[in-house]
């Protein structure tokens, strides 16, 4: 046996010992979703067991290096415990925006006291992060944001507002561009670290179309930040920013793979199966199977995606194709899932329908094409910096 | 695996690349048709396939081949699509050789085949659409069979030295089984050839098969199981169409993008239009999509994975989008220039039309996996 079927052998053999039935049950709504932290909850024990064996190995974070906590493993044995995880339908163990967005640009930008710091603390789910990024004047025009951070001796003092900050009244840290220079624009930017608890800071959820408050609007009122939680060179943060940039959209691509199996198990459910086995409503058949194909062949984007970024080959702007892709397949998605599921699906409150748990879904996937960078600003990415179209 | 091509594929695409822009671009498709060309393919192009190996890739080399598999044949067949190169090479190398391969009639076939000696031609369709019945019969008779019926849209059938006919030896038009898969010499009595000019200047025959008398020995596999043979045949055909569709649907984006970054209008490059970024960066994507799908399915047929099955079907299906999308928006982005017989681009346009009916178009591939997922 070579020693990758060794390896494909045992993760299977331990995650079939580790992994709790429970976990193995597809993701019904929002609060089974282990999101760890200072303050975690768990609608069901068997997250933190989940999570804490998996942590134990290094495998919510499977491909960081060994010393910051992480599994160690080569992008071959990564994807093989990708592939049993899917297998056996093991749910992710921990979402955290500190593994998919904040961790990949501390390896790369940060000083070994930060990696040493936080990585660790990510890969076990101790701390949970959010994103300072978009501001009331600096939405797709991201670079020109005005949140200031004011140098005064070992601290820099900071002021101003951010929104969109995901789960910010949730979050323990937030990883936070700010303007150490007005005189310019990408050149004035800074990529601070600091704690939520820091006095100054106040956050106040913002009521979505879905009803929920995953975003917040984060005010900072002379908060006090050390200068040691600077990432990467003072006034060069834009280079942080982008590269993060480029791991949160592959994050939001993953929407695109989430599988078929609850929309097309809906439909049939719902509308029934003629005597050739297929959806009784032809139209909406035909419709499921176009999203099918480009499900399925987006699916193997992404996995190609993987293994290109693994191996170095994938273009710098790459992110930015799949995250307009993937984005707008999951908003199809869903808008099928709805069409399948008829006014069953419309129930807003009932126990039925786990306190409308789809119509909310729904509603949340719009925000998927305009989160970390619109689709139009994808396809302006898509456009310059890898068809090389000119800009007049 | 990872889903990329390794090093050697690599060289290959090279290779492959360097020699249809070499020896078939664009222009040499445009002189046959303007010469009006009967055979619908350049037979010394064909000998130089043979010369570079090409025609024999799939052949197992105890057979004289090369013993590749989909993923090279897929790279040589994108770069015929990427030239609109005339060839019989998916037919004969890529869909007649996985049908044969380990059979009888493949010891006799298959070395003709590497040497480039055997041009195949595949008889599957009986309808203006591609389906899965088939009501051409093969009837008992002596030591062999009697088959009679009609085929359709059999490219290059009025020059192959080989024809596969799957022909109905048991039950009815519907059913799924009760096929078998004959390798029928071109020169038997009783088959006639009708050739037909199609849009994009290739020649496809109807054939007419009159009480063609075979031997037993012409059956590929086993008699009223063709449907595994068949199905060997119909993915490596599929699979390869997919990937001659990426080829055409390349082309002719690479070709609009060159013009959007050349062609002025109000005093500006058009390819600053936001316009027309927004609508080239999604054509590139969906390409993209389409070729991680083609080469899934690819990766998938040469580990004879029960999953290829249905990769191919999205391979088949994606690729078909996106290189309809291309070459629509190709023409459309090169303006009134790209509805002229001078221009390339709607070569392309043509070709696309052609490729997207052969073996099974969107909306039968589509068909096909939704009742793999069972709706």
């Amino acid at each position: 046996m070579t020693d990758l079927a060794q390896f494909r052998a045992d993760t299977r053999a331990w995650l079939e010992e580790n992994c709790p039935p429970s976990m193995r049950e597809p993701v019904q709504s929002d609060k089974d979703v282990t999101w760890g932290g200072r303050n975690p909850t768990y609608a069901n024990p068997d997250q933190k067991l989940w999570l804490d064996r998996m942590a134990a190995r290094g495998w919510t974070v499977p491909d960081w290096p060994n010393a910051y906590g992480g599994g160690g493993l080569s992008p071959a044995e990564a994807k093989i415990l990708r592939e049993e995880m899917a297998s056996l339908g093991a749910r992710n163990p921990l979402y955290s925006f500190g593994i998919s967005m904040l961790g990949p640009a501390l390896l790369k930008y940060g000083t070994e006291e930060q990696k040493q710091e936080h990585l660790p603390k990510i890969v076990r789910g101790e701390i949970r992060w959010c994103q300072g990024y978009s501001e009331p004047g600096a939405g797709s025009d991201l670079a020109g944001l005005q949140t200031s951070a004011v140098d005064d001796g070992d601290d820099f003092i900071v002021n101003g507002q951010k929104v969109w900050t995901s789960y910010a009244d949730k979050a323990d840290w937030i990883f936070c561009l700010v303007r150490t220079d007005r005189t310019t624009k990408q050149a004035g930017i800074s990529f601070l670290l600091f704690d939520m608890a820091t006095p100054g800071i106040t956050t106040r959820p913002i009521k979505l179309i879905s009803g929920n408050s995953p975003f917040c609007e984060t005010f900072f009122d002379d908060v006090r930040v050390p200068k040691a939680n600077l990432v990467g060179q003072r006034d060069k943060g834009w280079d942080v920013a982008k590269y993060l940039l480029g791991h949160e959209r592959e994050m939001i691509s993953g929407m695109g793979t989430t599988g078929n199996g609850p929309l097309i198990a809906r439909a049939v459910e719902t509308i029934g199966l003629d005597t050739q086995g297929r959806l009784a409503d032809p139209m909406l058949r035909a419709a499921i199977a176009t999203f099918d194909v480009r499900a399925r062949a987006f699916a193997a984007m992404s996995e190609r995606f993987r293994d290109e970024l693994k191996a170095n080959r994938a273009h710098p702007a790459q992110p930015s194709m799949m995250k307009y892709v993937g984005t707008e397949l999951n908003k199809t998605r869903h808008e099928l899932l709805m069409a399948s599921g008829g006014s069953d699906l419309l129930e807003w409150d009932s126990a039925d329908s786990h306190q409308g748990a789809a119509p909310r879904a729904w509603l949340r996937t719009k925000a998927n094409s305009i989160e970390g960078g619109t689709s139009e600003i994808q396809l302006n990415i898509v456009a310059r910096r890898i068809l090389d179209l000119p800009t007049q | 695996m990872p889903l990329f091509l390794n090093e050697d594929q690599t060289m290959l695409a090279d290779t492959a690349r360097e020699f249809l822009a070499e020896a078939a671009p664009v222009d040499h498709l445009r002189a046959l048709r303007d010469a009006d060309d009967a055979t619908g393919f350049d037979r010394d192009l064909w000998a130089k396939f043979a010369e570079m190996g090409f025609t024999g890739m799939m052949v197992p080399e105890a057979a004289g081949g090369l013993g590749l598999g989909h993923v090279e044949a897929g790279i040589v067949l994108e770069e015929i699509g990427r030239n609109l190169s005339p060839s019989p090479f998916l037919a004969t190398s890529v869909a007649a050789v996985a049908a044969l391969t380990g059979t009888a009639p493949g010891e006799r076939w298959l070395p003709e085949i590497a040497a480039g000696k055997t041009v195949a031609a595949l008889a599957i369709d009986e309808r203006a659409k591609h389906g899965d019945s088939v009501a051409l019969r093969a009837e008992r008779s002596g030591n062999g069979f009697r088959l009679s019926g009609t085929k359709q849209f059999v490219a290059h059938g009025h020059v192959a030295d080989l024809i596969l006919v799957v022909a109905r030896t048991a039950g009815d038009a519907n059913d799924a089984d009760g096929l078998t898969l004959f390798a029928l010499p071109a020169d038997t009595p009783g088959l006639t050839a009708d050739p037909r000019r199609l849009v994009d200047s290739s020649i496809a025959a109807r054939l007419t098969l009159d009480g063609v008398e075979v031997d037993g020995d012409a059956v590929i596999g086993d008699v009223d199981d063709g449907r595994t043979a068949l199905t060997r045949l119909l993915s490596a055909a599929r699979t390869g169409a997919a990937a001659e569709s990426l080829g055409v649907g390349d082309g002719a984006m690479t070709r609009t993008i060159d013009y959007l970054r050349q062609r002025k209008q109000f005093g500006q490059t058009i390819g600053s239009f936001q316009a027309l970024q927004h609508r080239a960066a999604h054509l590139y994507a969906e390409m993209e999509v389409a070729r991680a799908a083609v080469l899934k399915a690819q990766q998938l047929l040469d580990d004879a994975s029960s999953d290829a099955d249905v990769a191919v079907s999205v391979a088949k299906a994606m690729a078909g989008m996106a290189m309809t999308l291309s070459v629509q928006e190709s023409v459309q982005m090169h303006g009134g220039i790209g509805m002229t017989d001078a221009a390339d681009i709607g070569f392309f346009m043509k070709r696309a039309r052609v490729l997207t009916e052969m073996f099974g178009d969107i909306g039968y591939h589509s068909d096909r996996v939704a009742r793999a997922g069972g709706y």
